[in-house]
């Protein structure tokens, strides 16, 4: 089970415990990552909101090097990268124009059979919940997650292909296998206002406000994201001190892998006393 | 009679290239509203995505291209997910945000638009984004010093912020990719 990785910028900074977590739990499958040899940036909304081409072209970079790699297909665990990856997959697999123009300025040959995957996605449906069930050693029973997808993933439906855009279920199904009872809510597509974080701090302020306390409402003791924007914009604009987590990490504590203090420490909200509580520390 | 002439050849104009560069079918939209009902920023934009689209239709570019609406989507694609038309207004965003840049047209939300620049600056540099380099760049744009200065300290602090950046090896095969975009 070798697969090519895209860890994305965040993956040493904001989104530490989040690369750290895939990686651990990844190992505990019996899975490998092999990264993209020299891999950049995939340029983010920040790019395709300034050069739709240049937007295209980088995350073509990448394509090409995991292509030419040949160890499988790609998974991406941050949602951010994994929409703009596949929005250049998209533009590859039906714009023919665009591909061309695409393969020239980046200098390589698209091959269409070259997939590209969500690391949520791989886990729930390639290695399947079954497979996570037989791994897990202590049960997250009791502990009730709000499942986040957010936008990235989701959305666009014709881009990312990925569950059901209004009502997602992926998640809710992995924290099942791992003996969790996830909440059912309403806001777990609804958008944290990504980078206006630091243009328009009020603003996510707001919209985090709502989704986290929906999500306290309906009886969460905590929030599962996969993208590093969600996650450090709902653990750093809320104001009630409910954690949020990387769904890796939850599967870290399920799955007992070693190194989680690591993690933790890395959280502006510890969620060290939710363990605790449920005899999960 | 002549002025009314210019005004429906420059709409017409407008509409025509909206709709080539976004390569959505902006007529389309039968104002059902549900793309403003669902978007999270359209409560503090000056014109709402529906608006818009009825102004393109008319060919009211000046507004639309100086709209604080083309700068406060943040691309969460809701709109387009739910439009019964299957009109992808966050593409129509991007199409418009870049419209307004070739055209000389002053960002509405400058900020909002020089932290995109500063991102894109700091892929240009290294080929992967440096947070602390990339933010000090957007400070300096910007001249806003004060503005989360509190969450930026806490990151660092959590050593979320690595000081040094790390570059790529191909920093050339990325200068060259920027140099191919910039040109078209």
């Amino acid at each position: 089970m070798k697969f090519s990785y895209f860890p994305g910028c965040t993956d040493h900074s904001t989104s530490y415990e989040y690369g750290r977590s895939t990686e651990a739990v990844f190992r505990a499958l019996g899975g490998e990552l092999v990264e993209i040899e020299d891999w950049n940036c995939c340029g983010a909304a920040a790019t395709h909101s300034i050069n739709r081409l240049l937007s295209l072209c980088l995350p073509a970079r990448n394509i090409s090097k995991a292509q030419s790699a040949q160890v499988g297909p790609l998974v991406v665990p941050c949602a951010g990268c994994f929409n703009m990856l596949k929005r250049t997959e998209y533009a590859l697999k039906n714009d023919e124009a665009k591909r061309k123009e695409i393969e020239e300025i980046v200098g390589f040959r698209y091959d269409p059979s070259f997939e590209i995957l969500a690391l949520m996605d791989l886990i729930v449906n390639r290695i399947g919940t079954e497979k996570v069930r037989e791994r897990v050693k202590r049960s997250l029973k009791g502990l009730k997650p709000a499942c986040y997808y957010g936008c990235a993933l989701v959305r666009h439906p014709k881009i990312t292909q990925l569950d059901d855009p209004e009502n997602p279920q992926y998640l809710d199904r992995l924290m099942k296998a791992l003996g969790a009872e996830p909440i059912e809510w309403s806001y777990k597509v609804d958008c944290c206002g990504a980078d206006l974080a630091l243009t328009y701090g009020n603003v996510v302020k707001k919209l985090v406000g709502r989704i986290v306390s929906m999500a306290k409402e309906a009886g969460a003791q905590c929030i599962v994201t996969s993208c590093g924007l969600c996650q450090a914009n709902l653990e750093m604009r809320q104001e009630v001190d409910l954690p949020i987590f990387y769904f890796t990490e939850l599967m870290g504590v399920a799955f007992d892998v070693e190194g989680r203090d690591q993690w933790w420490k890395k959280h502006m909200i510890s969620p060290k006393r939710l363990l605790e509580s449920l005899g999960l520390a | 009679m002549e002025s009314v002439v210019e005004t429906v050849k420059t709409g017409t104009s407008f509409l025509e290239e909206a709709k080539r560069r976004s390569g959505e079918d902006l007529s389309l939209c039968y104002q059902c509203l549900k793309c403003t009902a669902g978007c999270p920023t359209a409560p503090f934009m000056d014109v709402r995505p529906n608006n818009l689209i009825r102004m393109i239709q008319m060919g009211r570019k000046e507004e639309v291209l100086g709209s604080s609406a083309i700068w406060l989507c943040v691309s969460c694609e809701t709109c387009g997910t739910r439009c019964p038309n299957k009109i992808d207004i966050g593409v129509l965003m991007d199409a418009l945000r870049e419209m307004a840049i070739e055209e000389g047209i002053p960002a509405k939300e400058r900020n909002i638009h020089l932290l995109h620049e500063a991102f894109v600056q700091s892929i240009k540099r290294g080929g992967r984004v440096h947070e602390a380099t990339m933010l000090i760049d957007y400070k300096l744009r910007s001249r806003d010093f004060l503005t989360d200065l509190i969450p930026g300290m806490m990151l660092f602090l959590k050593g979320k912020i690595p000081l040094f950046p790390s570059f790529i090896k191909g920093r050339e095969e990325i200068k060259r990719i920027f140099e191919k975009c910039e040109k078209k």
